[in-house]
């Protein structure tokens, strides 16, 4: 509950992507995925570019590629499906290898296989360089309701005091020689998870109350509200904005 | 479930998100009164809980894992509006600093795993109760119940959305043969997850339970045989016509699409022999595997209810 919070996703560092304000990352965020989903999928030197972009700013925060392929892993169900696809699809059919290819799948496991990946990549792109509250504070300056915000502030909280509270009971059971790991051991399973959410509710009160004698009042007061610099803005947006004329020009004329 | 990036195309996305942003803004408007004061520690530990067992992740058949989504576990512990507001901050989250699920789908997650699950959860968890008298055991058996259910709303919505906006040529039944038959088995393991922890809330602190709060606290009442059957006939009756409702609607949709236009482009109907068109029901045709593993799913359902039924009657006759 202390300081120095940070997750798994982050990446510590102090480069210019860094230091970018939380709300025009996860704007920027935003409008990249925005175009990138509305490219035609047959416009494939549109993604070529994307991935250069994305590549730009992985470059300018130090965030290294290992890192990054290994969080991708996340996409792998949906990898499987989508190479599924040109096996499973519809006519017409191309031959490859011996094997019948339908088109139209080969077209969408494709479109899934690079719209996924530029999706993911830019999502952990923001994590790896953003700290918990400042995503929160960006998300309050982009206008969404001050209860999400809150809900997500406490979750965030009390994340750490969850796990921890199951760390120390996991201990716990195996200190007293009993490890439950199978199906059949589900009940002590269930009551344990049961047992979790009532202690860690009745600490949630008591931090809820210590905030409450200290003059909380329904949002966490925020320290830095100025307008963004022009230049953090041009920084945030540049990529984005490429994408966007990208997907543009390949909707125009791509096809 | 988390839908990535690219999987649907982008006008679904974007009506998808526009949708889902009128939802959780109806459920806010609904619970701001309750989320004033203290609701809004709970509603956030509530979220974290979600959070911690939507990371669980099982494989259910090679290249498709489940997890467990908390929609259900939400609604009864929070009520609905308030369910959809905590496990949509989840949903969010996740999207945000986790990279789980795209930014683009965040609208389609949202209605999937946040609206559907605790609407469908709460209603059948309400539907359940109705009838039966307010014990312990009666809400239990509507929390495994309502939640083993809500997955299965949320993969059957998955599918409508598909049908929709998709992006693959695969044929419809078999999508919808994939998806519900394994989200019956990860709804089983919601609804075991479900009642312990509702169950183990509801001993301790039954004032925190907001779908349990007309209930009289009665540890030594016994579940007699004719009120266990009105139970399994219910759930029967509720399983089947979610069995029906799959098997019937890919092609009242297909034609809908065929008629329209929409998203679907010049698609076979979904009796029209694909490749692989006994891909998910082993060699039977869709509408009839679709039925058959309906009803596997309701026996098998019958037998888990009566085991776990089984399980708490004799822990609360201690």
């Amino acid at each position: 509950m202390s300081g120095g919070h940070t997750h798994a996703l982050h990446v510590h560092g102090h480069s210019v992507v860094h230091k970018l304000p939380g709300h025009l990352k996860v704007a920027g965020l935003v409008l990249f995925v925005a175009a990138v989903v509305a490219t035609p999928a047959r416009a494939i030197w549109a993604f070529g570019l994307y991935a250069a972009g994305l590549a730009v700013v992985a470059g300018l925060a130090g965030i290294p590629v290992r890192f990054i392929g290994k969080r991708m892993l996340i996409e792998v169900p949906f990898l499987l499906f989508a190479l599924l696809l040109p096996f499973v699809g519809e006519a017409p059919y191309v031959s490859l290898a011996g094997m019948r290819i339908s088109e139209a799948g080969l077209l969408a496991a494709w479109t899934i296989l690079a719209k996924a990946s530029c999706g993911v990549v830019a999502s952990i792109l923001l994590a790896a360089t953003t700290e918990i509250p400042e995503i929160l504070a960006g998300m309050n300056r982009l206008r969404v309701p001050t209860a999400i915000v809150a809900i997500a502030g406490f979750m965030v909280r009390y994340l750490e005091v969850i796990s921890d509270e199951m760390g120390r009971m996991r201990v716990a059971m195996a200190a007293r020689g009993y490890e439950p790991k199978m199906f059949w051991q589900i009940k002590a399973l269930a009551t344990s998870a049961g047992a979790l959410f009532i202690r860690s509710y009745e600490r949630g009160e008591r931090v809820y109350l210590a905030m409450v004698a200290r003059g909380f009042q329904g949002t966490m007061p925020t320290t830095d509200d100025s307008p963004a610099a022009a230049v953090d803005i041009m920084r945030a947006l540049a990529i984005p904005a490429m994408a966007g004329i990208v997907a543009v020009l390949a909707l125009v004329g791509g096809r | 479930m988390h839908i990535p990036d690219g999987f649907f195309n982008g006008a679904t996305s974007f009506g998808a998100g526009v949708v889902a942003a009128g939802g959780l803004s109806g459920a806010l408007r609904q619970s701001t009164a309750r989320l004033k004061d203290r609701q809004i520690p709970l509603a956030g530990l509530v979220a974290a809980f979600v959070f911690v067992l939507q990371m669980i992740n099982f494989p259910v058949i090679p290249g498709m894992s489940g997890h467990l989504l908390g929609g259900a576990l939400a609604a009864i512990l929070m009520g609905p509006s308030v369910g959809v507001v905590v496990v949509s901050v989840v949903i969010v989250l996740q999207a945000l600093l986790f990279a789980d699920g795209g930014v683009s789908a965040l609208g389609l997650n949202l209605i999937n795993m946040a609206v559907v699950t605790t609407l469908s959860g709460w209603f059948v968890f309400r539907l359940v109760r109705a009838p039966l008298p307010p014990t312990r055991r009666a809400v239990l058996g509507a929390a495994f119940l309502a939640a083993m259910i809500s997955v299965v709303a949320s993969a059957v919505v998955f599918v409508l959305e598909y049908a929709i906006g998709g992006v693959g040529g695969v044929s419809l039944t078999n999508v919808l043969a994939l998806m519900a038959g394994s989200h019956l088995l990860i709804g089983i393991g919601e609804g075991f997850i479900t009642i312990a922890v509702v169950g183990a809330v509801l001993q301790a602190r039954p004032d925190l339970v907001f779908g349990a709060k007309d209930l009289a606290y009665d540890g030594t009442e016994r579940l007699s045989m004719r009120r266990f059957w009105t139970l399994a006939g219910v759930a029967a009756v509720i399983l089947l016509g979610l069995t029906t409702f799959a098997s019937a609607n890919p092609d009242g949709l297909m034609w809908v699409a065929e008629q329209t236009g929409i998203g679907l482009d010049a698609r076979s109907s979904a009796t029209a022999s694909s490749p692989l068109s006994d891909y998910g029901t082993a060699g039977l045709s869709g509408v009839v595997g679709t039925i058959v593993a309906g009803g596997i799913g309701i026996v098998v359902t019958f037998l888990l209810g009566w085991g776990v039924l089984k399980v708490f009657r004799r822990r609360s006759s201690v």
